[in-house]
This record gives C-alpha cells, sequence and structure tokens, in this order.
C-alpha cells in the first residue's frame, strides 16, 4: 500500500471536520436558543423567525434547520467515504462505501425488480437520512422526523412517484383501476389512495414522537419517585437524582436507536414495495412490444406498396 | 362559569385521548398473533430463521399503524386541542 501523501491527508481531515461541525451546530443552536425550564416539557419544533411570502408566512422551524445540517453532514460523509478511490479496492473506506452500495443495490433489484435498479440511490438517500434525522437525538438535539411536516414532505415525494409510475402505465389503465372490482366502491378506492402518504407519514412520525413521549414521562416519574424518597435528608443529598441514572438510558437504546433504523428500514421498505407495484413492468413491456410490431408492419406495408 | 367551561374542555379532551388508545388493543392482538405464528414457522423450519423475522418484524411495523392513529390523535387531544378549544371559547365570550 503506498504511502498517502500530505494533501490527501489535509483533505481527509476538511471533510471529517465539515462532516462533525453542522452536527456541533445544530447542537450549539439547541444550547443557545433553548429557554430554560425546569422539569421535562414535551413541545414541538420552536419557529426561529418567519419569512413573509405572499400567500402565507414561510415560518424556518429548528427541523428545517436540523434537517440541513444534518443533510450537510450526510453529503460529507459522502465525500470522505469516496475519496480517494482506486480500482482495486485498497482501503477500508472504500470496502465500507463498496459494501453500502451493493446492499443497497441487492435490496432495490430484491424487492423492485430488474427495471427499478436505477432507484437504488433514491432509497439509499431516503433511508440514511431518515436514520441518521432519527439517530440525531443522541445528540440532544430536536430530531426532524418527530416533526410531521418533514415525514410528510418524504411520503408526498413517494406518492408522486407512485402516480407517476401508474399513470405510466396507462393513463386508462390508472382510472380503470378505480372503479376495481365493482364501480360502486369507487369513492373508496379514491380514499385508499390518498391514504398511502398519509399512512406512511403518521406511522413513522408516531413512532419517533411516541419514543419522546414515553422518555419524557419516565423520565419525570422517576424524578417525582427519587423525590418522594430522598426528600427526608437535608441538604444537596435530598435532592440526588438517584432513580434518574441508568434507567432511561436502556429506554433510549430502544425508541432512540432500534425504533430510529427501523422505521428508516420500514419507511425505505414501502417505498420501494409501493414503487415497484404500482407499475406492471411485464405489461408494459408486452405492450410496448406490440407497438413497435405494429409500426414496424406498417412501415413494411408501406414500403411494399 | 368560563373556569366551568375550561375545566369541561379539559376534562373531555382527556376523555377523548384515553378512549382513543382503545384502539391499541387492536394491534395488540394482531402483533401477538404475528409473532406467534413466526415463533411457530421457526421451530418447523429453523433454517429460515433469518428471512421469517425480517417478514415478522415488517408486518409488526405495519400492524401497528392503527394503534399509531390513535397514538397521534390521542397526543394532538392532550397537547394541542386544549389551547385550541378554549382560544375559541374565549373569542365566543369576546
Amino acid at each position: 500500500m503506498n504511502k498517502k501523501s500530505m494533501s490527501f491527508k489535509l483533505i481527509d481531515a476538511v471533510l471529517i471536520l465539515m462532516m462533525i461541525v453542522p452536527l456541533a451546530c445544530a447542537m450549539a443552536i439547541q444550547v443557545m436558543t433553548k429557554p430554560a425550564a425546569d422539569g421535562v416539557a414535551i413541545e414541538g419544533a420552536r419557529i426561529f423567525f418567519t419569512i413573509p411570502m405572499p400567500i402565507q408566512d414561510l415560518p424556518i422551524t429548528e427541523s428545517q434547520v436540523n434537517t440541513w445540517l444534518i443533510m450537510i453532514s450526510l453529503f460529507f460523509l459522502c465525500l470522505y467515504l469516496t475519496h480517494g478511490l482506486t480500482e482495486k479496492c485498497e482501503s477500508r473506506r472504500q470496502a465500507f462505501a463498496e459494501w453500502i452500495v451493493e446492499k443497497t443495490d441487492e435490496l432495490v433489484k430484491e424487492n423492485m425488480g430488474e427495471y427499478f435498479k436505477s432507484f437504488s440511490p433514491f432509497v439509499c438517500g431516503i433511508l440514511a437520512l431518515s436514520a441518521f434525522s432519527s439517530l440525531s437525538s443522541m445528540l440532544g438535539i430536536f430530531p426532524p422526523t418527530s416533526d410531521i411536516n418533514v415525514v410528510a414532505g418524504w411520503a408526498v415525494i413517494v406518492f408522486i412517484l407512485i402516480t407517476y409510475y401508474k399513470l405510466k402505465g396507462g393513463v386508462f389503465n390508472y382510472l380503470k383501476s378505480f372503479t376495481q372490482p365493482v364501480p360502486v366502491l369507487t369513492p373508496f378506492n379514491i380514499i385508499s389512495e390518498f391514504a398511502t402518504p398519509v399512512s406512511m407519514s403518521f406511522r413513522h412520525y408516531g413512532n419517533v414522537l411516541s419514543g419522546t413521549v414515553i422518555s419524557a414521562l419516565v423520565a419525570t416519574g422517576l424524578q417525582g419517585l427519587s423525590h418522594m424518597l430522598l426528600s427526608w435528608i437535608p441538604g444537596k443529598l435530598g435532592e440526588f437524582p438517584l432513580f434518574q441514572i441508568g434507567l432511561p438510558a436502556v429506554l433510549s437504546l430502544y425508541f432512540d436507536i432500534f425504533s430510529g433504523c427501523m422505521q428508516a428500514f420500514i419507511f425505505a421498505m414501502l417505498t420501494m414495495l409501493y414503487v415497484a407495484g404500482a407499475f406492471p413492468v411485464e405489461e408494459w413491456q408486452k405492450r410496448m412490444e406490440k407497438k413497435k410490431n405494429r409500426k414496424k408492419k406498417t412501415a413494411q406495408y408501406e414500403t411494399v406498396k | 362559569m368560563t373556569a366551568i367551561a375550561i375545566g369541561i374542555i379539559l376534562g373531555c379532551c382527556a376523555l377523548g385521548a384515553g378512549m382513543a388508545m382503545i384502539a391499541g388493543i387492536g394491534p395488540g392482538i394482531g402483533e401477538g398473533n404475528a409473532v406467534a405464528k413466526a415463533c411457530e414457522a421457526i421451530g418447523r423450519q429453523p433454517e429460515c430463521k433469518g428471512s421469517v423475522t425480517t417478514t415478522m418484524i415488517m408486518g409488526c411495523a405495519i400492524a401497528e399503524t392503527t394503534g399509531l392513529y390513535a397514538l397521534v390523535i390521542a397526543i394532538l387531544l392532550i397537547f394541542v386541542a386544549p389551547s385550541r378549544l378554549v382560544d375559541i371559547l374565549m373569542n365566543i365570550i369576546g
């Protein structure tokens, strides 16, 4: 393995720094703008400022800022992983990057089929953004996925993709699918069409938010319990947080790490399944084949003429 | 009088939130069934433990959706609705 040059190492250091700085920035914003409150409070994203817009003012909230900072961090993580790629895969980070790409390619091919191969970057992107957004609550900052607006935005993107592929399979077929199996069910079919993004966003948001709420409730309960048991001791020792040590961490392990990663995976999985299910590939290919043959025949006919 | 009205609003919001969470029964039963069947399947065919577990977790997460709807409504009723409704009441009273 050849020795790395000085400039290579310098760029590496800059990339790692740029990975950490946005997250540190988010923590600093959190520390500086959050009003000191006693006890544990459950509240939504705070609004930093609003930008006046013609129809409605655009509020810049904590979740937007955090999402952008996480996106910048992820961007530099990608640059770091792909820095200094070689043909023979010499470094550990290249092996890791290749592992990620291979795994997502495999997952997409398994669930969506050969036709949707090019969906792999989108799926990987949504998976990474969702997972890192949920995991960002470990740093003490407001996790963007516990704001319904962020998740609803992703769900709307997926809904547009689904509708696009349904329309690509034929506009008439798309309209006809609403009257299946009997025309009486049309209103219900329309409702179920719009229920897809709603259920996707509610599932993700509800899981992350429920973790936050339950953690806060347990923390408050433990505070009360330790106060009840130790309040007879005079002095500082009476305020010792006996039960708050360690116990909330177990809950955090489940709600922050497991649930966050799980929901990210499920969101990506549902994206793949819905998009792949919206487009009948084989039927479409058959139709295209038929169209081509017909064109060929008419061309032959004209040449004969 | 206003105090009583606000009290009724708060109490009804809390009651509604509690009732909404009755929906938690459904996902509980459903997920329990799913896990029981997955255990049976693993017992019968231990070699496909991996794929059975993955499918089960996916299914559980989807079955959880109705429970989460109820949870979202309960959270809205507890944290968002009371202040809104009290505002509306105050506007009506003037």
